[in-house]
């Protein structure tokens, strides 16, 4: 272009999430993502090391003070934020059609709740029994 | 709204509005108008009435005034709106600020310069390619109820930008293709006469491409054909992943 490059360019400053709630939410689910892959890398370890304390049961205790209930409670709260607001968009990928008819999302979402319920049910059992 | 102590209509509608003329500044600056208020007049009204009363150098665009040609997009109070769909009545009697496009170079005041855009959209060629073209005597390519539901909701996009103005990854990097480029691409994926959706891979799955998006949302929010081009890439994402896993279990299949 001959012309003289006149243009006023506007540049998003580092602080950009907090202009609007929904970007807001955006970034604070981001960080909900540490805290899932920093939870299972914890997990792993500690299975990992269920041989020296000789029990699933022997591994829970050492977490039993409340610094680790607080610590739980907290991990749990970001958790579930993560899972229902996960579930909750899986009906904007998965749109399904039936009889020429949109399959209702709910369903969809509904499909994703009951089987992370079941999921978690079975590995309560695999825990607890 | 409320009738106000006041005789409603008395008290000025108050607008800031961003001013930026290339020849005589470098730096943007706001400029305050103060004009009557009726409540019948959108946003774009009360800028043509400082257009033809107040101030003849201010410059935007606009066209069809009913929210058809995607021309009067702008920053209403730091949310990307047609300024054609906003009635002053939302705002009033507070100041309504007006600013251009966000993450698009400004031109001058509320213009915007949409190079960009108009760059990128073709790129991901949306338009239909027939999947078994056809001589014209053999008719028309016929689409069932469901077929047409499918994409119907994406192929109403009018080009306004609003979604790019949304989106912080758009704003971050503009290589990043966007929400509306993205959400084309896949209404023709989804079309069922079409037949280009591996020749769209090379860009719709590109770095700038569906993988930039980070699913903040925000154009879904703002786009007021409710065309929810977040949505369509993440369908996208989902249906380019499936079919590459396809073509590594499968080698040499079709699609």
């Amino acid at each position: 272009m001959a012309l003289i490059d006149r243009h006023y360019v506007r540049k998003l400053p580092a602080t950009w999430w907090l202009r609007k709630p929904t970007y807001l939410v955006f970034m604070l689910r981001e960080l909900t993502s540490v805290f899932v892959v920093a939870y299972a890398v914890f997990l792993m370890v500690m299975i990992g090391r269920a041989d020296e304390a000789g029990s699933f049961a022997g591994l829970f205790d050492a977490l039993d003070s409340p610094l680790g209930l607080v610590v739980h409670l907290i991990v749990l709260a970001v958790l579930l934020f993560h899972t229902i607001t996960w579930i909750n968009l899986t009906p904007k990928v998965v749109v399904l059609f039936r009889d020429d008819e949109q399959v209702d999302p709910r369903l969809v979402a509904g499909a994703n709740y009951v089987g992370w319920v079941v999921a978690s049910v079975v590995v309560a059992w695999l825990v607890l029994r | 709204m409320a009738p106000t102590d006041t005789d409603p209509g008395t008290r000025p509608v108050v607008l800031d509005v961003f001013r930026f003329l290339p020849d005589a500044e470098t730096e943007p600056r706001f400029q305050r108008y103060e004009i009557p208020y009726q409540d019948d007049h959108v946003v774009l009204d009360a800028l043509n009435h400082v257009k033809n009363e107040v101030d003849a150098t201010l410059s935007f665009r606009w066209a069809c005034r009913m929210g058809v040609c995607g021309s009067c997009g702008m920053m209403v109070n730091g949310e990307p709106r047609l300024t054609c769909e906003v009635f002053v009545s939302e705002y009033y009697p507070e100041p309504i600020r007006i600013e251009p496009l966000a993450h698009f170079p400004v031109a001058r005041d509320l213009v915007i310069n949409m190079e960009d855009f108009m760059e990128k959209l073709p790129t991901v060629t949306p338009w239909l390619v027939p999947a078994d073209p056809k001589p014209v005597e053999e008719g028309e390519f016929l689409q069932s109820p469901a077929q047409l539901a499918a994409y119907k909701r994406f192929s109403m996009c009018i080009n306004c930008m609003l979604c790019y103005s949304a989106c912080p990854v758009y704003g971050l990097d503009d290589t990043f293709m966007g929400p509306a480029a993205l959400a084309l691409a896949q209404r023709y994926n989804m079309d069922s006469r079409d037949g280009a959706k591996a020749e769209r891979a090379n860009v719709v799955t590109s770095h700038e491409g569906i993988w930039e998006c980070t699913y903040v949302g925000d154009c879904t929010r703002v786009c007021p054909k409710e065309v929810d081009p977040a949505g369509a890439i993440q369908m996208a994402k989902l249906s380019y992943a499936t079919d590459w896993v396809k073509s590594m279990l499968l080698p040499g299949a079709n699609r």
